[in-house]
């Protein structure tokens, strides 16, 4: 549950699938604009999925359904690419030769 | 009274908006043909060059350093000829405060905000340009919103960009985080209405004239480093503006580089496709923006651009994405230096350029951008392969967008590929007059079209000529 004042993460559609601009590709065509969006919840409390009012770093309001209470950064490096450890031994033996220990 | 928000009844408000956004009447330049007065536009609206550096150094901006090469040099030296092989040089311009030559960009349009009155400022961007807008307006104490495209149907982000909105929320932005659709203009004029912000568009005047500096740095550096200006500046091409810049900059210094632009190969990737929105492995310097930019300039978000590379650019090479990635493990293993890939673009180009050129030659490339998670080799590769990308090692020629990305089996392999520099410009001719159907073309035209595609009357009526226009 969120309370008021809560950081929290909404999310609102822009243009359904018809509302959409004549000169975008037609798979694109075929689904919604979304909008994804921070701020302070401005309702007394919220379930998430609720559809909440905001207010933004700017201090606007924004209207949209509650996704996540402080709303977490999960990017981070991937998963290990075994072929860069290839390119850096290549570059490096091209360059300076042999074995870097001898 | 009500006004009409649907995106039809947006856009006929466009050019109001954007009037009282910018605070730039694009009419005076205009000659309501073809033709406008560029040069007009730059002098009146944008600042000196003594001006801009005063603006940038007192935000920490520019005075990047210039790093020697020294071992990927000796590589690509190994791979050229006898007595070819430039020395390589590159511009560290990570080293600005947003971790980006944007930061130039944004200075001077965040001063002029400020000096404007305006009360925050609002940039669509999904790069580096987020990032120093936020940056600049942080230290200004102005307000800012950032509106990306990032996410396709499904929810899944590129890496690389869900870092750069964590990078502008951090410089306490606000940031729209919006689904594939060039409609993310539409919310950007909405939001242009509602506030009445500053648009920093990346292509006004004093946007563009902030690049300048680095340009004139270059020339300034290398005659007291090396006594002489770099024989060629290879720059990572988008939306035109780093090559305009960097190149109008070396031209106040009365320096003569060829200038290049490189892109990463995209194509067959439409960028405004939902379903392969996230097959791409680079969100900019990529041929989806550069192509469409160089040979229609007034595609972005103000009336007129001030990008407008193919009046500066003397050859436009393409690379594939295998390729800037290897260059930027090379970067890394040789030179120490750990890099964003997309600044590494021209890097790739350049190493291979150079072995076209003498020993005693320099090549230049004029950026490089910040790195961390999201935005590296590693997660863009991962992310790459969990959406089905073949990678592997082989001829990166054999690659495919969208499809597989292809490592050099040896970096002799990697080839900066020409594009038809005749091509582009006649594109751009097309394109020029079709905005004007009914327009019979004036010498005035004709010139300034010579101007845009840096050639002359003749080739530009040669060029009419072949679409029946003369």
């Amino acid at each position: 549950m969120a309370k008021k004042n809560d950081w929290v993460l909404i999310h609102k559609i822009i243009l359904s699938p018809n509302e959409r601009a004549p000169q975008v590709p037609e798979d694109t065509k075929q689904v919604p604009l979304e909008m994804w969006v921070k701020g302070y919840l401005k309702d007394n409390e919220a379930e998430i999925g609720d559809e909440v009012t905001i207010i933004t770093r700017t201090k606007r309001e924004e209207i949209g359904k509650l996704l996540e209470v402080n709303p977490t950064y999960n990017h981070g490096f991937g998963k290990f690419i075994p072929e860069l450890l290839k390119i850096s031994e290549q570059v490096r033996e091209i360059t300076f030769g042999g074995d870097l220990d001898e | 009274m009500n006004k009409d928000m649907t995106y039809s009844g947006v856009m006929s408000r466009k050019n109001e908006i954007m009037k009282n956004a910018i605070g730039i009447d694009y009419g005076i330049f205009e000659s309501g043909t073809i033709g406008f007065d560029y040069e007009k536009m730059m002098r009146e609206t944008g600042y000196t060059l003594e001006e801009m550096q005063k603006i940038q150094y007192s935000t920490g901006v520019g005075k990047t350093p210039v790093l020697e090469l020294r071992n990927l040099t000796e590589l690509s030296r190994k791979l050229a000829p006898k007595g070819k092989g430039a020395r390589i040089f590159i511009k560290d311009e990570a080293a600005n405060p947003s971790g980006s030559f944007k930061a130039r960009r944004a200075a001077n349009a965040v001063y002029h905000a400020k000096k404007l009155g305006y009360k925050g400022v609002i940039a669509a961007t999904s790069g580096n340009y987020g990032a120093a807008v936020a940056s600049q307006a942080a230290m200004a104490g102005l307000k800012c919103i950032i509106v990306q495209e990032c996410y396709d149907s499904k929810g899944v982000g590129q890496p690389e960009i869900i870092e750069k909105a964590r990078k502008c929320e951090a410089l306490g932005a606000e940031v729209l985080q919006l689904s594939v659709g060039p409609e993310l203009f539409y919310k950007f004029l909405t939001l242009l209405e509602e506030t009445d912000y500053f648009n920093a568009s990346l292509y006004t005047p004093f946007g563009i004239a902030g690049v300048e500096t680095l340009g004139y740095e270059l020339a300034m550096e290398f005659r007291e480093r090396e006594g002489k200006d770099p024989d060629v500046i290879v720059c990572s091409n988008a939306g035109g503006g780093n090559l305009t810049g960097t190149a109008r900059g070396l031209i106040k210094a009365g320096a003569q580089s060829q200038i290049v632009a490189a892109s990463v190969n995209l194509k067959g990737l439409h960028m405004a496709s939902d379903s392969q929105f996230n097959k791409k492995s680079f969100t900019t310097s990529h041929t989806g923006f550069g192509m469409p930019f160089a040979t229609w300039p007034d595609r972005s978000d103000v009336p007129r651009s001030a990008a407008r590379p193919l009046r500066y650019m003397d050859r436009y090479v393409t690379v594939n994405q295998g390729e800037v990635f290897y260059i930027t493990e090379a970067l890394a293993s040789l030179e120490g230096l750990e890099k964003g890939p997309a600044g590494n673009t021209a890097l790739a180009a350049a190493f291979s350029i150079a072995q076209e050129m003498n020993e005693n030659e320099i090549i230049v490339v004029q950026e490089t951008e910040y790195t961390g998670a999201g935005k590296h080799i590693q997660p863009q590769l991962s992310f790459a392969r969990d959406n089905g990308i073949d990678i592997r090692f082989g001829n990166p020629q054999d690659e495919i967008p969208g499809e597989s990305i292809i490592f050099p089996e040896h970096p002799s392999l990697i080839k900066a590929v020409d594009f038809d520099m005749d091509k582009l410009r006649k594109s751009l001719i097309k394109n020029a007059i079709a905005q004007f159907p009914d327009v019979v073309i004036s010498d005035s035209d004709l010139e300034f079209l010579a101007k845009e595609t840096k050639t002359s009357i003749e080739f530009v009526k040669s060029a009419l000529d072949g679409i029946n226009k003369i």
